[in-house]
């Protein structure tokens, strides 16, 4: 058996496989890493940059960065948590989120890793860009407004549900998640309430209907506890409400 | 950069002011959400423009909360006459910080909002749009207060709890560095 190679991330040594990303290794190893577009179940996006590191005065995203042994991983201090910050801050500005009037609100994983950051206001000035909703499927809705751009829908209804849905389309500001079906429209696609595709959202925008505001605030998956504790709203939990 | 620390000279009570922009007074029901503490509070501060004592107008003040956010011409001038007149201005809830449940009336054009309202609602007698000019005019877009003056302290939620208003004021009021707890930080 060889020995255990592993790296440092905020000093504390975290053992890694060969392919292992320090964001893999991490969280085998139960360290939390704050992420957006990364999910376990698929292929590294690397889009959402939440998850930036600092190794060697330079900057990655630690779900895209292949780990090396010996390498000092910086996840945690307060430059890097500025940065978040600033990404998440982007992040909100861009869309319109606007949480006392959103379903997902206590379960977002969007307010959940801001929460994390401590951001406290948007910095930014607002796009306040126009987006739409599709309602047009019998039980899914999607709210334009509220994506982040993570790809997520994608990679879950081609990688699990072999459908594929979902892709994004347009560029920069006019980027936006288009569904397939000749109409266009997400109630003509082959998009089913029990797709993977339909619970892997990160946030608010695509969300089951007749299902808003079920749980209480006070006991929502992020109300009482931060999101390196409770873990992310979309991975598959048995106890999840 | 870091936001301001009060300073008060000994033997004052720093003076405190209050106003509701474009939101639903909730943020201010929320401050007396402190209850009994209230009395603390009075002990703490001078009371100066706010709805609890119905001052209409503001003078210097050390503290000013803002709650809501920008909708109207009437809004930003009183924002800005606390901005001249508070050393320490402050965005409470969420309408102040992002524009809130009112901005979401910035996915339309504000003739269509109100032609909606005024003109083609349901149940509308008598429609017209209302133009007397006591009215303040509406903005294109409701806008979060940072977009219009320096602000210097944000506390988010719908409406930021009792527990978080009153944490703030005793530390900012203490000269410490502000810190919420896990609990006290949301955005809805």
């Amino acid at each position: 058996m060889s020995a255990t190679v592993t790296f440092l991330l905020d000093g504390k040594a975290i053992p890694f496989q060969d392919g292992d990303t320090v964001m893999d290794a991490a969280l085998r190893a139960g360290e939390y890493i704050p992420h957006l577009c990364h999910n376990p179940e698929f292929t590294p996006h690397g889009s959402c940059r939440v998850c930036i590191v600092e190794v060697n005065g330079r900057h990655y995203s630690a779900c895209t960065l292949p780990a090396a042994e010996n390498m000092n991983v910086d996840n945690s201090s307060e430059a890097i948590m500025a940065k978040r910050r600033s990404l998440l801050q982007m992040l909100f500005v861009e869309g319109n989120h606007i949480c006392p009037a959103c379903e997902k609100s206590g379960a977002c994983q969007l307010q959940a890793v801001a929460y994390y950051t401590r951001m406290l206001s948007p910095h930014f000035p607002h796009f306040f860009p126009r987006r739409s909703i599709d309602a047009t499927h019998p039980d899914i809705i999607f709210y334009h407004n509220r994506c982040i751009l993570c790809g997520l829908c994608e990679r879950a209804s081609r990688d699990v549900d072999g459908k594929n849905v979902f892709t994004i389309s347009g560029r920069g500001m006019n980027s936006r998640v288009i569904f397939n079906s000749d109409s266009g429209k997400l109630g003509d696609s082959e998009l089913s309430i029990s797709d993977r595709a339909a619970s892997i959202c990160p946030v608010g925008a695509i969300l089951p209907k007749s299902k808003g505001y079920q749980v209480p605030i006070g006991q929502r998956l992020y109300d009482t506890r931060p999101i390196s504790l409770v873990g992310d709203s979309n991975i598959r939990r048995n106890d999840k409400t | 950069m870091k936001p301001p620390v009060l300073t008060i000279e000994s033997g004052k009570k720093p003076r405190l002011a209050t106003a509701a922009l474009c939101g639903c007074f909730g943020c201010h029901m929320s401050l007396l959400d402190i209850d009994e503490r209230i009395l603390k509070l009075v002990d703490m501060v001078e009371f100066d423009r706010t709805p609890l004592t119905d001052i209409k107008t503001v003078g210097e003040c050390e503290i000013g909360l803002i709650e809501g956010g920008v909708a109207n011409t009437e809004n930003v001038e009183v924002l800005r006459d606390f901005r001249r007149h508070c050393k320490i201005l402050v965005a409470v809830g969420a309408c102040a910080v992002n524009g809130g449940v009112p901005a979401m009336r910035n996915q339309f054009d504000v003739q269509d909002c109100l032609e909606e309202v005024y003109l083609n609602g349901i149940g509308v007698v008598d429609p017209q749009i209302p133009d007397d000019p006591e009215i303040p005019l509406l903005l294109d877009k409701v806008h979060p207060i940072h977009e219009v003056v320096h602000i210097d302290y944000f506390l988010p939620g719908c409406p930021p709890s009792a527990d978080t208003l009153w944490t703030f004021l005793n530390e900012l009021i203490e000269g410490k560095e502000i810190s919420f707890p896990y609990s006290l930080i949301h955005y809805d």
